[in-house]
């Protein structure tokens, strides 16, 4: 069977879970487990990647500088790796950071349709020579040809390989399967996926994704990640293996980092709750879970109407500020609503 | 009198690095040309074919077959498909140059025209020369030999951000975070992303005086394509929000005096430890449809700076008799 590349961004997606607040010592720990594991990359930083630090989508207890260094000290045997978004991250500002701390991995990544913003990223890191790999995220709002299309530029600037994100936990696994497959045949690259679990199909759909072509496919431990959390690296690690294939992987060590990452990073363990179903549903960015449900507290509104609402503006990952918006409106519509009803009782009133 | 910073260089004395705005010939209207013929030049000729202060006497690109030159063409526009040199070749038809290219071409163009003594206004977020935004340094933006007109994100989220800072003088962090439609972002743009992400966070710190500042771009592909749209932050505990809601609603008055499609969707508010407010810019459906707000912004500042000068100069010349 199959080898397959497993990366680990617990220590960047799972970010997103805790607001961006990961500290030295969760990092530390978590990093040498992992190595340990003989995950093959550990991916490390804010949720959003590199540069994203900021009041749009959350502060970062430690600075993108830090996080990777002490990860650093702790991987031998395991690569670095770091996620970067053109638009968040810059070259000369973070790539180049980046790089003197001694990341091994860059995984550049673009909302599905737009790879042409990676192409500076992914050319100025293989110059470098490094391993490069594009993301193309949100990847249900694209179809298979556009996903095509967009794999191939990613190809011709030099990406390794290029991961289809589930960045909102969307797919039903047969659009996933037969993307993935048409991407493979598309393209001379690996290609791999990133699920998120708002449906309950995470490790479903890696798994189909795996059967359709893809080598490449990232998974936290106990799904540690944004909105719904991701795949849970430990199942997934473990049912590939019961179907053959070779991971590189040491089980009893992988579920040992789980377990300490239950320990020690996670503060609520990731589930399917109904806001996370009608995220998955309304097709929106699984890193807006905690900003809209706090924003939906504030204004007084129900969190899944401002999902829906997201949902019909299509927007994509890093948007966070409409959810102002549409909390506002919704707030107004509702206060409309209810003078409307009072008028209408006074109205009735009436004798 | 030579009070003016703006001198016309004579015939007989050229190839010196001295601005040559011209007077009021051609019925006291600029002769200005443009380089770059994409989404932003094109969207800038329409503009200039309106205004009563600028006439477009070349638009210059890289390939004559270009949707923009066949919209020059038709519209009767002198256009050439050799880009720079189609200026260097004779400097004296132009009084200005519009650069509507990349930030890397936009480097060249003006060490060529510059010798020429031919001002530039650069749309590129090369960031060559002053930095201009109109509703903040018009004034100041006379008689230069190259202005740099920032971001489009930059046009529309800098005023702002001046609002936050005039009356929160304590603000040490302020963000700005643009979203624009997929189609309005043209290749130039986004090969630039990351000159137009440190010249807009220039511009924020240069014009607002905070500490520190961070611009964040986004693309979204939705259909029906968005209207531009830009969130400002700033990092604040205690905020004098009728006096930030006031500035902001002046300073949005005075920037649909040349930009009309701008508004305020979101007031500004405090919430979780953070200012925010949020402007939409639509287009004027030029050359692209209403969404490209983005084009409109950077087009309109543009046209505004070099109408400045055309004013200035026409009054410096009607003042010394000319």
């Amino acid at each position: 069977m199959a080898q397959i590349l497993i990366s680990d961004p617990t220590l960047r997606d799972g970010n997103h879970a805790v607001q961006h607040r990961l500290n030295e010592e969760q990092i530390r720990r978590y990093a040498a487990a992992a190595n340990a594991a003989r995950v093959a990359i550990v991916e490390v930083g804010h949720g959003n990647g590199l540069g994203a630090s900021s009041l749009q989508v959350g502060e970062a207890l430690l600075s993108d500088a830090d996080m990777l260094r002490i990860a650093r000290e702790e991987l031998s045997d395991v690569k670095l790796g770091a996620f970067g978004i053109p638009g968040f991250a810059t070259k000369a500002r973070d790539l180049d950071i980046a790089i003197d701390v001694g990341v091994d991995v860059f995984r550049v990544g673009a909302h599905c349709t737009e790879a042409d913003l990676t192409e500076r990223h992914i050319t100025y890191l293989r110059e470098r020579e490094k391993e490069v790999y594009g993301v193309l995220m949100m990847c249900h709002m694209a179809t298979p040809e556009q996903l095509c299309e967009e794999a191939q530029k990613m190809e011709s600037y030099g990406a390794q390989g290029v991961v289809v994100m589930d960045s909102a936990g969307a797919f039903l696994t047969r659009d996933l399967q037969d993307r993935i497959a048409r991407m493979v045949d598309a393209t001379s690259i690996a290609i791999g996926f990133h699920g998120h679990n708002n449906l309950c199909l995470a490790v479903a759909n890696s798994v189909a994704a795996v059967d359709a072509g893809a080598t490449i496919v990232d998974g936290t431990a106990r799904g540690f990640g944004a909105g719904a959390g991701n795949t849970e690296l430990e199942v997934l690690v473990a049912v590939l293996a019961e179907l053959g294939h070779d991971t590189g992987i040491d089980l009893y060590k992988v579920l040992d980092a789980a377990d300490l990452a239950e320990e020690h990073l996670v503060q609520q363990l990731p589930h399917t709750d109904s806001v996370g179903i009608v995220s998955g549903l309304a097709g929106v960015f699984s890193g807006y879970s905690k900003p809209v449900r706090r924003i939906a507290r504030d204004f007084g509104v129900d969190p899944r109407d401002v999902f829906f609402a997201l949902g019909r503006r299509d927007v994509i990952a890093g948007q966070e500020d409409v959810i102002l918006e549409v909390a506002m409106a919704l707030r107004d519509a509702v206060e409309e609503q209810r003078l409307e009803q009072q008028d209408d009782e006074i109205e009735g009133g009436r004798p | 009198m030579e009070a003016s910073a703006i001198t016309r260089t004579s015939r007989e004395e050229p190839r010196r690095p001295r601005l040559r705005l011209a007077g009021s010939r051609d019925g006291g209207k600029l002769r200005v040309g443009i380089i770059g013929t994409g989404n932003i030049g094109t969207d800038l000729l329409l503009k200039v074919q309106r205004s009563e202060l600028l006439e477009c006497a070349l638009f210059a690109g890289r390939n004559s077959r270009s949707a923009g030159i066949r919209s020059a063409q038709e519209l009767g526009v002198p256009t050439s498909d050799r880009s720079i040199d189609a200026f260097l070749e004779q400097p004296d038809r132009f009084d200005l140059v519009f650069d509507a290219t990349s930030a890397t071409d936009a480097k060249r163009h003006y060490a060529a025209l510059a010798p020429l003594g031919i001002p530039v206004i650069d749309l590129t977020p090369a960031k060559l020369g002053k930095m201009c935004v109109p509703a903040l340094n018009l004034a100041d933006c006379v008689g230069q030999p190259n202005l740099c007109m920032v971001t489009c994100g930059g046009q529309a989220a800098v005023p702002l951000a001046h609002c936050v800072m005039q009356t929160h003088p304590q603000v040490e962090y302020v963000e700005i975070v643009s979203t624009s439609a997929s189609k309005s972002v043209g290749p130039a743009t986004r090969v630039n992303i990351d000159e137009y992400l440190a010249t807009t966070e220039a511009a924020l710190s240069h014009f607002s005086g905070v500490a520190r500042a961070k611009s964040i771009l986004l693309v979204n592909p939705s259909t029906p394509p968005i209207m531009m749209q830009n969130t400002v932050f700033a990092k604040a505990d205690e905020v004098d929000l009728p006096a930030l809601t006031e500035a902001v609603e002046e300073m949005v008055k005075r920037i649909q005096r040349y930009v009309p499609g701008y508004r305020l969707v979101v007031a500004p508010l405090h919430e979780n430890g953070r200012i925010a407010m949020t402007v939409q810019v639509a287009g004027a459906g030029d050359y692209l449809p209403a969404y490209a707000g983005n084009l409109d912004i950077i087009t309109c500042a543009a046209v505004a700076a070099a109408e400045e000068n055309a004013r200035v100069i026409t009054t410096g010349a009607a003042a010394n008799g000319n």
